[in-house]
């Protein structure tokens, strides 16, 4: 059922999409948390414009399959002159779909903590910005980062949708080895062990983060 | 950008027919894959000898695996072991296998994060096992599980685009065919698309929404602000 | 529909069961179940007595399932207003449908990509592929190709303007599009050494590339580019052909009765000049003299 020979005689293509599989990852993981950190302080800042735009983004975004985020950068920018190439859309698609779900969790933790602290530390002289670096937030980081991890393994899996906009990752070499091979079982099982290799770990320390945060509560 | 032609009443027919099928094979697909995650969940919390281990890796496997992937083995790599689905049942096989296992997961982090103090209150006052699980552990996990439930159904929907890989007539699908006609008929389309995902599944986050609300003020008074709960809850946002 | 489902859920647990397999059990290497069970299979499929079941399957069935292109202009495309797929695919499907019941309505056609079609075929899912399929030793492996139905050459779609004229004008890092599974793919990556052709899921998507500016050019098969051209006059064919692709028609591998019963019915065609009346609609000129 098993055939190591698919793995072995493809293994260029298999690494060079697990390569790319891994550079989406990594850009993804970096930009959502930029985009979803800023996003989730305009849910939550004093300006009504801000909180109003950050609301949208994060319903619109939130909404829709992350195929369309992703045709909407492939196809939809280049009716703007901008052209990106599928891997590029791809990995923007996932940073924008990806930061709806971080931003959502971090004003989440943010709000968990208690109104009445930045209460106190704005009576203490602190200004917004201060209260909010100094006690806020590192109260807020603790409560987010579980979910925030669990965000980080979908955006892994969610980064095979750059195999359909000619991404070259592994979803795409696979189906390229698919071709050659004709042996579907092999070739995606041997997908799917590449991705575990990825996901394994990332579900495992997100289970740790989950346990820490249950015993600390 | 063309909003008359790309609308023209034969094409929103056939987007509609899309995005019927979108819903059928959602809907098939949520019922399912809620039986097999409350199932599977509460055998892993209850730590069945050999039974639960062999759930735990089954699910641990399909939850850490890519949807696309999955339904690609479903139509296209199942055949060549003998199984052989229509498009419809390959897509709703691959669905379930994958948001069942995630809400295989929401189910067990739910039951585990009832207080222990609480089953073993029980268990001292003379319930059995059984009892605590059926009477106690149950009724608290999963009302805890309500809200991170509906945002897995949001996302099974939005996955369902997914399908569009091996020809099923959904709605990307029959959207990918209208823009063909034309290239001025993208944003159009496009912008029909999104608005037809974002209605359903925005009335379906206002509805977790609400219970989200009716659950945080029951649990108020215990003074518990956002346990592991709110983790399980963002964790099934994908 | 019960019946279904109770499938669905046994198939989930072979799904999980052959995943977990490859991901922690790599040193089992005791699979004998497994290629047991496929063999038998296959050995049923191409037994003598199966031969020719096929046809009289196919006329207990009451019709003919036969996977065609739903993207693909002047062979097989939907159109939304009718409901219909049209081409030249499907007017030869029809014919043979024809020739097995005496009534061209008696086929249901099922949508097809270059990726799928082979294991839709092996599934069972169709009878026949006829979806600008070209003939090649590879794929004779694979499946049963009928004779010849039609005569493409891989060509080059542009923009109007384009400074790509032919061939020669491809490097290797130019952007060439294709779709994935197409033999086209191949031959210009063989004839232009380091080229690595983007590859998409359908024409459909591969073409609305081309469109949106993600490539210098298209490359598929000639008949296939027209159909895009006459879509979108922005874009041409331009230099001629660099390969010779003849579309067969395929069935499943052992199925030799339907093979000859296509064969006869092309005959027919091209005797009765039917063949060249449905050429002429879809192509636009006379097909070429043998």
């Amino acid at each position: 059922m098993l055939d190591f020979s698919v793995l072995t005689n493809n293994i260029d293509d298999y690494l060079e999409g697990f390569k790319y599989t891994i550079y989406a990852s990594l850009l993804g993981l970096a930009g959502s948390f930029v985009l979803g950190t800023l996003i989730a302080v305009f849910r939550i800042s004093p300006f009504a414009a801000l909180r109003g735009f950050g609301t949208a983004y994060v319903e619109f975004f939130r909404n829709i399959p992350l195929l369309l985020v992703v045709f909407l950068f492939y196809y939809g920018l280049s009716s703007f002159g901008l052209q990106l190439d599928g891997f590029t859309s791809g990995t923007l698609g996932l940073m924008v779909y990806t930061s709806s779900f971080i931003a959502e969790a971090i004003r989440a933790g943010i709000q968990s903590v208690p109104a009445g602290q930045m209460e106190a530390a704005r009576s203490t002289g602190l200004t917004y910005v201060q209260a909010m670096r100094f006690i806020i937030l590192p109260q807020a980081v603790r409560i987010v980062i579980p979910p925030i991890s669990n965000q980080f393994l979908n955006l892994v899996k969610n980064s095979s949708i750059l195999g359909v906009f000619a991404g070259l990752d592994l979803m795409y070499f696979g189906d390229q080895v698919n071709l050659d091979t004709y042996d579907a079982v092999s070739t995606y099982l041997f997908v799917g062990m590449f991705y575990l290799i990825l996901t394994f770990p990332l579900a495992y320390a997100t289970r740790v983060l989950e346990r820490r945060m249950a015993n600390a509560a | 950008m063309d909003f008359g032609g790309a609308y023209s009443w034969h094409n929103l027919r056939f987007i509609l027919e899309g995005f019927g099928y979108t819903l059928k094979l959602a809907f098939v697909a949520i019922i399912l894959s809620f039986v097999l995650g409350v199932a599977s969940g509460v055998i892993r919390y209850a730590r069945i000898p050999v039974l639960s281990a062999i759930v735990g890796a089954i699910v641990e496997t399909l939850r850490n695996l890519p949807l696309l992937l999955l339904i690609l083995f479903a139509y296209i790599a199942l055949p060549q072991m003998g199984i052989k689905l229509s498009i419809f049942w390959a897509s709703v096989l691959a669905l379930t296998a994958f948001e069942a296992a995630m809400i295989s997961e929401i189910v067990r982090s739910g039951l585990a994060s009832v207080h222990k103090g609480l089953i073993e209150a029980a268990r001292s006052s003379g319930l059995t096992y059984i009892q605590t699980l059926r009477h106690i552990i149950l009724p608290i996990g999963l009302r805890r599980m309500v809200p991170p439930t509906v945002s897995q159904f949001i996302s099974l929907l939005k996955d369902t685009s997914l399908a569009v890989i091996i020809s099923a007539p959904e709605l990307m699908h029959n959207v990918g065919i209208v823009r063909g006609q034309q290239e001025s008929y993208f944003f159009p389309v496009i912008f029909l698309a999104a608005l037809l995902y974002f209605l359903v599944n925005y009335g379906l986050s206002l509805l977790s929404k609400r219970l989200e609300v009716n659950e945080g003020a029951r649990r108020k008074p215990t003074g518990k602000k956002a346990g592991p709960g709110a983790g399980t809850k963002a964790a099934a946002e994908a | 529909m019960k019946k279904n489902k109770l499938w669905g859920a046994g198939a989930t647990m072979l799904l999980a069961i052959a995943l977990v397999v490859s991901g922690c059990g790599a040193k089992n290497d005791n699979n004998g179940g497994g290629s047991a069970s496929n063999d038998s299979a296959s050995n049923g499929s191409a037994g003598g007595s199966e031969e020719s079941g096929i046809i009289k399957d196919i006329k207990d069935r009451g019709k003919l399932i036969v996977g065609v292109k739903y993207d693909t202009k002047l062979f097989g495309l939907k159109d939304t207003a009718s409901g219909n797929v049209e081409g030249f695919d499907i007017d030869i499907s029809k014919a043979i449908a024809k020739k097995i019941f005496g009534d061209e309505s008696k086929i249901e056609l099922k949508e097809v990509t270059s990726k799928t079609r082979i294991q839709m075929l092996d599934n069972g899912d169709i009878d026949l592929i006829v979806a600008t399929m070209t003939i090649t030793d590879e794929r004779k492996k694979q499946v049963d190709f009928s004779d010849v139905y039609f005569k493409a050459g891989q060509s080059l779609l542009v923009k109007q303007g384009s400074p790509i004229t032919g061939l020669k004008d491809i490097t290797k890092d130019s952007k060439v599009l294709g779709v994935k599974g197409a033999t086209s793919i191949k031959n210009i990556e063989d004839k232009v050494p380091g080229l690595r052709v983007m590859q998409f899921e359908n024409y459909q998507e591969a073409f609305a590339a081309l469109k949106a500016g993600k490539g210098d050019t298209l490359t598929t098969d000639n008949a296939i580019l027209y159909g895009m051209a006459k879509q979108d006059p922005g874009y041409t064919v331009v230099g001629g052909t660099f390969t010779d692709e003849p579309y067969g028609i395929a069935a499943k591998k052992g199925n030799t009765d339907l093979v000859a019963l296509v064969n006869e019915t092309l005959k027919e065609m091209k005797d009765s000049g039917e063949y060249a009346t449905i050429y002429e609609k879809w192509i636009g000129e006379k097909p070429p003299t043998e």
